[in-house]
């Protein structure tokens, strides 16, 4: 029943056998032990477990593992540098309080580099618009867009 | 949760896919209605049959009547797209609105027609644009209206074996527009509509306000027969007794047409 797949995640080849029906998010935590990648809602409503594929901003628990074969995928520990370095974003939401518990977070950031690359210069009401797609339960949306206009204008300079 | 036991194929070319879907083989195309019914087991297909490696699915482009949007093609490309912003401003509109960035990275055109959801926005966008799909299945190709592909929830006129492989969408110097309401980001469209205003009339469609997307026919009569926009909105409804549900009575649905035709009129009088 198995198929053989091979997905780079974060830069790294990962040959790995899954069942089809295995999710790609699932395929993440599970075999690959990436558990950044969180499960929210079990209904496509919540973007906790948004990562990218081949550079764009999908839904990890929507996507079979077996149709990322061949294909590049990036998670949230895939933003850091080599050496340690966060990424904008990461400084971002830490330097503005962008989390309170937490468990939107991954999503939240995966989201947003998603939305800077789009909408390099998107204003507030578009950064807004664009996290429709990532439920913060905590509600702290105030810090969240502050971070992701941050990081936007720190990635702009660099 | 997740999904059943299923067999995966992935079709590198459309008779490839037209072949397994004959054989059982639901197709997938963005999975971004279908990922979600497996996970929750309101769907469980022994097999299904990925259509994302089919190159000539992808991609818009036009003729000289017509623009031809692959069925793969992402819910992001048709609102990019400036030949649809140009000639069928209301199917951007529509595509530019549906769920999140990250479903309009991975639903398509083609899988949300196919999916027929009656609180889609897609299908009743292009009903009103008089579009057409092309459908491919074991015995050929042929051309279904928009307008008659979609029969009651989650149902269509495809035969056992087609599948959408193209959206022909007339190229027209209508003015549309396409105006929703939905409770929250994301949420499900409550209800839609679509206006298109022509030189040859005004033809609107809605969604959300029965088991399939339906033409506004009473509201294009009004105005076709010269009526005040006040006049059709007054008749909007007639002939539509939407559903009572979660999202709303049908009273407040048939108030929701009003005023999302109203606004969807005048957001296509002022483009």
């Amino acid at each position: 029943m198995g198929e053989t797949i091979t997905v780079t995640v974060n830069g790294t080849a990962h040959t790995a056998e899954v069942e089809p029906r295995t999710l790609l998010v699932h395929f993440l935590r599970e075999q690959l032990n990436l558990t950044g990648t969180h499960i929210g809602c079990d209904t496509s409503t919540c973007g906790c477990c948004t990562v990218h594929l081949d550079g764009d901003a999908v839904l990890s628990c929507s996507t079979l593992a077996v149709q990322c074969d061949g294909r590049e995928v990036r998670t949230v520990e895939g933003l850091q540098a080599a050496d340690g370095t966060l990424h904008p974003i990461q400084q971002a939401f830490h330097e503005n309080h962008g989390l309170q518990c937490g468990y939107c977070t991954p999503g939240m950031m995966m989201a947003a580099v998603g939305i800077i690359e789009q909408q390099p210069n998107a204003t507030d009401e578009e950064i807004r618009d664009a996290l429709e797609g990532n439920l913060c339960r905590c509600t702290g949306y105030q810090n969240i867009v502050a971070s992701i206009r941050a990081a936007a204008d720190q990635m702009a300079r660099s | 949760m997740i999904p059943s036991t299923l067999e995966y194929t992935k079709a590198s070319s459309i008779d490839e896919a037209v072949a397994a879907v004959a054989a059982g083989a639901v197709p997938l195309s963005g999975g971004q209605s279908l990922m979600p019914m497996m996970r929750l087991r309101l769907a469980a297909p022994h097999a299904i049959v990925d259509l994302s490696g089919i190159p000539e699915l992808v991609g818009i482009c036009e003729d000289e009547d017509e623009i031809a949007v692959g069925a793969m093609t992402i819910h992001r490309e048709v609102a990019a797209s400036q030949l649809i912003r140009e000639h069928a401003g209301l199917v951007a509109d529509a595509a530019g609105g549906i769920g999140s960035p990250q479903v309009r990275n991975r639903g398509t055109i083609g899988g949300s027609l196919g999916h027929a959801d009656p609180h889609s926005d897609m299908p009743a966008t292009l009903i009103a644009a008089g579009a057409s799909v092309i459908a491919k299945g074991p015995n050929g190709e042929r051309r279904i209206l928009v307008e008659d592909l979609i029969t009651t929830y989650l149902t269509t006129t495809l035969e056992p074996g087609e599948i959408i492989t193209q959206v022909r969408i007339p190229k027209s110097d209508d003015h549309s527009a396409y105006a929703k309401f939905h409770r929250r980001a994301i949420d499900w469209t409550v209800v839609g509509v679509g206006v298109c205003i022509g030189d040859d009339g005004v033809r609107a469609a809605a969604t959300g306000v029965a088991d399939k997307p339906v033409r506004l026919t009473a509201f294009e009569a009004v105005l076709n027969g010269g009526g005040s926009l006040d006049d059709a909105i007054a008749k909007v409804a007639e002939g539509i007794e939407p559903h009572a549900g979660l999202d709303g009575s049908a009273e407040y649905k048939k108030h929701l047409l009003g005023v999302l035709a109203r606004k969807a009129h005048a957001e296509a009088s002022s483009r």
